[in-house]
């Protein structure tokens, strides 16, 4: 592929562009200028104000560092699962790989009712070790704890860094850390002198993503950190819902946009220049059949680790699903097909499922329309344009969904784009936060394939389509899967804009459990952890599918 | 071949979607009058089609998260109204919804059956439609198996038998929060809730920021939680009992309702300015006050009908209870202390 000029790569951009201009950036503007210039009066007392007490300066303070600390700790607990994902074949691989990625659907409350359960104070963990040892009072004290915020961003992002990282892993050939070794390396050397600078980008891609989240993590907080602890995005929060406080909600908005951008053009330009260009492998050269007693040890143990993990809070929701007051039944299930109170509002599961997978497509179809322009735009170093449009283009995984959904308010409210009360704008705004994962997934295997590969095939005579189509498609192809599979499961799990822009008539299976937790009674809460299961179920089942497709009679993509 | 599967996925996709989108109500022809809500209201079907077959119209709700959003959603919406009618405004944010003069007055002819304690707003902007009281739950069984006497007033609430067994919701995020304080501003004073809560931050009470996490994370009779004292409604005890999987003799929780522990929460409706069919909003008010839909309230919304001809569930008459001598302050008060009120309580309880 010879550089698109000027004209392409602009035109390769408009439509991203398009689309954040209208669905990001107008909404914002209208917010900001209403909040900020009442009646056309700027006023900047509120920014004054934001910084003449500490604690704004506390709370991002807070926010940083529990992001960066969540952040190490994933990407460490992760790599050696992502290891042994890039390199091994073992059997019920692809199962493993769709459960890890249930997390990352799961609603704040729903994951915090698990951890509960497992950990918390009156928890299983807790129940064993008291009857066991023989405590008299709960040994393991995380409710309300950081511990307690950082576990849970672990569980959410594991699967981001395997996911990312493990696919950008297997494309590189094992031989370059074998030829270190035999040159005298020890293994830890050769990982850390030739192997970690090549999956360098890979590890950077998935980092940022996990900050950003964690960065802006609402749920989790506000639930298992409870009130003592605030990110931005839950003073935010706090400011506009509760206090009605809209200026000092959106210089908070401001102050997150801009230390986000500021971080990301850090990034960005670290980045830029950790590409180390290499041709990826096919997977049947870099990825090995379980054969000595040490691969056994080192990928099930692995794996088992991960699963005690990532799968023991999962377990115990299904266990709470389960458990009645008589014992082990389906009663709950048997419940959520009924509409016992005759409610409108009551949501049958298939229906709820059936939108909740559709949202979801729409959501995949657009994040790749928008997302693959971006990726290839920028895997070229354009200078000014790149670093700059490169953060940009992340800002809406890092902007408060309070702040967007009170700008899609007041700024989509008028033919012909009154979209407040249509269906379009709930995958269009699940489009905002999954596309840029979309980007991430794809860029480092962009940037990493050699400029010589593509030149050859144009000096060879092949019109530049025919280059993207034969030479780079097939090379970043695991990655626009891994991508388009994070699209689909940020759409099927989000709840903040599904709530702000929700129609009863619409129902998603996130919106049908919080309709269920919203009551007392025992079914209720019974009927909120059997549909819980059934969001796992359909989830791991969406991933199947779509791994199936990918490793189908056509090959692998 | 994976290439046609993708491009029948595209195909699929976007047929569904263009097919959601174009499928539109204007082509039933049949005036529709938009509701805007919070999350927790509900109707039944059976009441909903009585009123929508004898007026000829069809009701649309919006519900958009909970009542605070729902209403600065309804306020920032102002030039272009989301809705015709807007339920679910409760007496902490009425002075906020009034101010933002967002709604017309109605008289309607059925305020005549409602509670007049409830009518707060002497224009009739904003009409009460139900109320309820936010008190202390607390988990019967666990009080029984303690031989513990269950605490009947706020200042038994500090006392040291009971330290460590309550779990309250922040007022800066929970609307039952802060009517719980509330309470405790207008039981103890302006000058004393400060102290109140002082010495109940050395009780150890624990603070949460829902109501979900409070009842279903903290709360001894409604999960693993280790606490038997929670707040909640006075009516969650028939709602317990209600959504029980099996109808128990008795209800597993109660509420502790003595004179000057609860806050009376009042929720209104009111007509939205610039509403596209305001002959018809009327209408909706007048069905919202009425009878068939004030008797629905106990059972969807566990809250207690403001129509004093609704008959009450036996349930509800049963398990559900009323606050002998509530809070009640006025809503102007709230609206200018609710900032400094919660600062206070965060400054004295969080920091």
């Amino acid at each position: 592929m010879r550089p698109p000029g000027n004209r392409a790569a602009i035109l390769l951009v408009a439509l991203p562009l398009a689309f954040l201009g209208v669905f990001y950036f107008y909404p914002l503007f209208e917010i900001f200028s209403l909040s900020l210039a009442p009646g056309g009066q700027w006023d900047p007392g509120n920014i004054t104000a934001l910084f003449s007490t500490g604690s704004s300066l506390r709370i991002l303070w807070f926010t940083t560092w529990q992001a960066a600390l969540s952040t190490v700790l994933t990407v460490v607990l992760a790599l050696p699962a992502a290891y042994v994902f890039a390199r091994y074949r073992f059997p019920g691989k692809s199962l493993i790989q769709s459960c890890t990625t249930i997390p990352f659907v799961l609603p704040s409350v729903v994951v915090a009712a698990a951890f509960s359960a497992l950990l918390g104070d009156r928890g299983l963990a807790n129940e064993w070790l008291m009857v066991i040892w023989g405590f008299s009072s709960p040994p393991i004290r995380l409710e309300q704890s950081l511990a307690f915020i950082l576990m849970a961003h672990v569980f959410y992002n594991f699967t981001v860094v395997l996911r990312i990282v493990g696919g950008f892993w297997s494309r590189i050939h094992p031989g370059l850390s074998h030829a270190a070794q035999v040159l005298g390396a020890s293994p830890w050397q050769a990982f850390w002198k030739v192997t970690f600078p090549v999956l360098r980008p890979g590890i950077m891609a998935a980092s940022l993503l996990v900050f950003i989240f964690c960065f802006s993590s609402f749920g989790v907080i506000l639930i298992l950190g409870g009130p003592r602890y605030s990110t931005i995005e839950v003073a935010i929060y706090r400011q506009a819902v509760h206090l009605f406080n809209l200026p000092m909600a959106a210089a908070l908005s401001l102050l997150q946009i801009c230390f986000m951008f500021a971080f990301m053009w850090v990034y960005t330009r670290l980045q830029r220049s950790a590409s180390v260009p290499f041709a990826p492998e096919s997977l049947k050269t870099t990825q090995r059949d379980i054969v000595t007693n040490r691969d056994r040890v080192v990928v099930w143990g692995t794996v088992f680790l991960m699963l005690l993990f990532l799968a023991s809070p999962l377990l115990a929701l299904v266990v709470c699903s389960l458990s009645t007051g008589s014992g082990v039944s389906l009663l709950y299930y048997r419940a959520i097909f009924q509409n016992a109170g005759q409610s409108i509002f009551y949501i049958p599961p298939a229906l709820a499922i059936g939108y909740s997978v559709w949202f979801a497509l729409v959501t995949l179809v657009l994040s790749l329309c928008i997302g693959l322009p971006v990726a290839i735009f920028l895997s070229r170093d354009r200078g000014l344009a790149t670093s700059l449009l490169d953060p940009l283009f992340m800002l809406p995984l890092a902007t408060s969904a309070v702040t967007l959904g009170f700008g899609y308010i007041v700024a989509l409210d008028e033919p012909p784009l009154n979209l407040r009360a249509s269906l379009i704008i709930v995958p269009l705004a699940h489009t905002l936060v999954a596309y840029p994962f979309v980007v991430r997934s794809i860029l480092p295997g962009l940037r990493s394939i050699p400029a010589h590969i593509m030149e050859s095939a144009v000096l060879l005579g092949a019109a530049p389509g025919k280059v993207w189509w034969k030479v780079v498609a097939p090379m970043v192809r695991r990655s626009l899967a891994v991508g388009a599979v994070f699209a689909f499961t940020v759409s099927i799990g989000e709840f903040g804009a599904t709530v702000f822009l929700a129609r009863p008539e619409i129902p998603t299976v996130p919106l049908a459990i919080y309709r269920f937790l919203g009551q007392p009674g025992a079914m209720n809460y019974g009927q909120a952890m059997a549909m819980s299961t059934i969001l796992m179920l359909v989830t791991a089942a969406g991933f199947l599918f779509l791994e199936k497709l990918r490793t189908g009679p056509g090959g692998e993509f | 071949m994976e290439h046609r599967v993708a491009l029948l996925f595209v195909i699929l996709a976007a047929g569904c979607f263009l097919a959601g989108c174009t499928k539109n109500d204007a082509a039933l022809e049949v005036p529709v009058v938009t509701v805007m809500t919070h999350d927790s209201f509900s109707i039944g079907k059976e009441v909903l089609d009585g009123f929508e077959k004898e007026q000829g119209v069809r009701l649309r709700f919006l519900k958009s998260g909970d009542a605070g959003a729902a209403l600065n959603q309804a306020i920032l919406s102002k030039e272009h109204p989301l809705a015709d009618v807007f339920y679910g405004v409760d007496n902490t944010f009425m002075s906020r919804a009034l101010r933002a003069n967002i709604f017309v007055p109605y008289s309607s002819p059925l305020l005549s059956c409602i509670n007049e304690s409830l009518v707060l707003d002497k224009t009739h902007r904003l009409v009460p439609v139900d109320y309820g009281d936010v008190c202390v739950n607390y988990d019967r069984a666990w009080f029984s198996q303690e031989g513990l006497p269950v605490p009947e007033s706020l200042d038994d609430l500090v006392r040291p038998e009971y330290s460590g067994l309550l779990v309250v919701e922040n007022p800066a995020t929970s609307s039952p929060g802060l009517a719980f304080l509330l309470a405790t501003v207008g039981t103890c004073g302006e000058d004393g809730f400060v102290e109140f809560w002082q010495a109940l931050r050395k009780n150890r009470v624990l603070v949460t920021d829902g109501w979900e996490d409070a009842y279903w994370g903290k709360f001894s009779a409604a999960s693993k939680g280790g606490r038997p004292l929670v707040v909640s409604y006075a009516a969650s005890p028939a709602a317990e009992v209600y959504f029980a999987e099996q109808p128990p003799e008795s209800a597993p929780t109660a509420a502790m309702t003595g004179s000057g522990t609860a806050f009376r929460q009042i929720e209104f409706a009111g007509i939205l300015k610039g509403a596209r069919q305001p002959e018809l909003a009327r209408r909706v008010i007048d069905f919202l006050l009425d009878t068939p839909f004030q008797q629905e309230i106990p059972l969807k919304m566990f809250m207690f009908p403001a129509n004093k001809n609704a008959r009450l569930p036996e349930v509800f008459t049963e398990h559900a209870r009323l606050a002998s001598r509530p809070v009640i302050l006025d809503p102007e008060v709230i609206a200018e202390r609710r900032d400094a009120w919660i600062r206070a309580w965060t400054e004295t309880v969080l920091q």
